[in-house]
């Protein structure tokens, strides 16, 4: 269970911020930019789906829980925004807030709706172990700005993980009911879950300053499978959804969501809050 | 802790008379008791309920920054709930029955909460009077004499500075920006300034169990003194952010040494305390609903718990 710690003292000792990662000076190139973009709208889109439990959740340990990780992930979102907007002398903001539907990045996995809390932890467990297994190789890049978020963020990604794991052991072996919502969220989603494991745009042009998507696909697939199996789910029977380009041509939700996050920004263009 | 066994009423009283803390395993009055058991769980149900009306703007904040700082400030509320449900579980009440007191309507909370947060700058405005409020109600509660409630209020308020300053701040952005920014935070006060001064309560005159509160060192100072403290507060406040407080009779009094400020709306403060404010239902509602729809979840927790437990113990004893 996640500490009841003051989550608004702890983030502000932690040792990276966006202003850091802005006042490096480095800037990204066009192509590292729009790889950045992808791996910050994941986390920025998830985040802003996980913050909706606070106040909802099934008991107060998980409010802390789920807001530490959507913040987590939101503090991941504004080191990758600031970084890909060094490319185009954009803010984090600029990016978040005044990028369209067919602008984002994000992929569908992510979009969804929260469901029930055993969808949301299926949604965890898939995609916690995905930034995990990406974030330990992409420490390791030959781009010392993405190789430095990564590694940092890799630390709490692993805490994610395990709340993902813990949870999905007491739904699968708890009762009756929690046992087939946590199957019928792995169901739900499991079309969405090979978007993760495309090679888009721009990856080919990166080579070692990324990490190919395809080249996760089996440690984390046999990671996932292997956690499902252990908490009595079967792994379901299919096929990828069709349209997994992260383009957004495919996805329904995406505009609902920027739609809500960004509606205050736009009525006041140019201001500061 | 001495040999010496300690029985009743004469230990109680020494510990007030020489301000001592009131631990657990202390015999205590019943009333002291009951009075301190209704005070924390208030408090904790106070912290969750009012988690609902900030959490609305979580999704919708202006900035990357301010989402991270609302969440946090949220997030950090549900710990408070957590702490006090914790100090107030040593009298002997489990969290459960509390819990249930509150979805039961048995159980208030602070009032404050009943009022919507309809823009941005209402997030800056609860922050910085609301949580100011709480703030000088709660910094004379880390000297309550109830051990686990005045250490539980330590803890809170290192956490409600911060919370009243990022409502502050939020004002302070607001009020110097474009002019429809400056336009939603006057509003924004004009609407909680009112509500924030009844959050110490009814006039001194019409709070009875005040003065025994008092008399037990619960409670340190009068509600009209503790609103005085804060009118004294947020004025200059007022003046730095550059917003008027919607009071024309706010004016300094040489005499007294404090600010005069009018009447309060009281039929609106009881209104809304039995249940007429604009979102009783709703806050309520929303509790019920997160509590029903997490039952399964909490069951299945509860029954994997047993589970493993059991297994546990079969595998310690070689079965
Ligand atoms: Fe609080
Ligand atoms: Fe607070």
């Amino acid at each position: 269970m996640a500490s009841t710690e003051s989550a608004t003292t702890q983030s502000a000792g932690t040792a990276i911020t966006p202003e850091d990662i802005a006042a490096r000076g480095v800037k990204a190139d066009e192509d590292i930019a729009r790889y950045a973009l992808m791996l910050g709208d994941d986390s920025l889109i998830l985040a802003q789906r996980l913050g909706h439990w606070i106040s909802r959740a099934p008991e107060l340990e998980e409010d802390v829980a789920l807001g530490n990780i959507a913040l987590d992930l939101l503090g991941h979102a504004r080191f990758f925004l600031t970084y890909a907007g060094t490319a185009w002398d954009r803010s984090e903001d600029d990016l978040a807030y005044f990028r369209d539907e067919e602008q984002f990045r994000s992929c569908r996995l992510v979009e969804q709706e929260n469901g029930d809390f055993g969808r949301t932890i299926a949604r965890q467990l898939i995609f916690s172990y995905y930034q995990y297994e990406l974030y330990r190789r992409l420490a390791n890049s030959s781009d010392a700005t993405l190789a430095a978020i990564a590694a940092k963020a890799l630390k709490e990604v692993q805490y994610h993980q395990d709340h993902a794991t813990q949870w999905s052991l007491r739904l699968g072996h708890g009762t009756e009911e929690s046992a087939r919502r946590l199957q019928e969220g792995f169901d739900v989603l499991w079309p969405y879950v090979g978007e993760l494991f495309e090679d888009v745009e721009p990856i080919a042009a990166l080579g070692n300053r990324a990490v190919a998507p395809s080249s996760l696909r089996e440690d984390t697939m046999g990671r996932i499978v292997s956690a499902l199996e252990e908490a009595g789910m079967t792994v379901p029977d299919a096929k990828p959804a069709y349209g997994s380009d992260r383009t957004g041509r495919f996805s329904e939700q995406r505009g609902y969501i920027l739609a809500e996050m960004q509606v205050l920004a736009r009525q006041h263009p140019g201001a500061t809050w | 802790m001495t040999d010496q066994v300690h029985s009743g009423q004469e230990y109680f009283e020494h510990l007030i008379d020489q301000d001592s803390r009131v631990e657990p395993r202390d015999w205590m009055p019943d009333a002291y008791r009951k009075t301190l058991v209704r005070q924390v769980s208030q408090h904790a149900h106070s912290e969750i309920i009012g988690m609902q009306p900030e959490a609305n703007w979580i999704s919708r904040a202006p900035s990357l920054k301010r989402k991270a700082i609302l969440m946090a400030k949220v997030q950090d509320e549900a710990g408070h709930g957590l702490y006090l449900y914790s100090a107030a579980e040593t009298l002997g009440t489990p969290r459960d029955e509390l819990n249930q007191q509150l979805l039961d309507g048995r159980a208030k909370y602070s009032s404050i909460f009943n009022y919507p947060a309809r823009t941005w700058a209402d997030i800056g405005a609860i922050g910085w009077l609301v949580d100011g409020a709480a703030i000088c109600n709660q910094v004379p509660l880390c000297r309550a004499s109830y051990g686990p409630y005045g250490r539980a209020m330590v803890r809170i308020c290192k956490e409600e500075s911060f919370h009243q300053r990022q409502g502050w701040e939020i004002l302070y952005e607001l009020s110097h920006g474009t002019e429809a920014q400056h336009q939603m935070a006057q509003d924004a006060v004009d609407r909680f300034y009112g509500p924030a001064l009844q959050m110490f309560g009814p006039p001194d005159a019409d709070s009875p169990n005040s003065q025994q509160s008092m008399a037990w060192k619960i409670k340190r100072f009068s509600n009209d003194d503790l609103r005085q403290r804060f009118v004294d507060m947020i004025v200059p406040q007022a003046e730095a952010l550059g917003l008027t407080l919607p009071d024309p009779d706010l004016a300094w009094n040489e005499e007294r040494g404090h600010y005069d400020y009018g009447e309060l709306d009281w039929d609106e403060f009881f209104a809304v305390l039995k249940g007429q404010g604009p979102c009783n239902k709703q806050r309520m509602q929303r509790r019920r609903e997160a509590h029903r729809e997490g039952q399964w979840v909490r069951e299945a927790a509860a029954a994997y718990a047993a589970k493993t437990s059991r297994t546990a113990t079969s595998a310690l004893i070689g079965a």
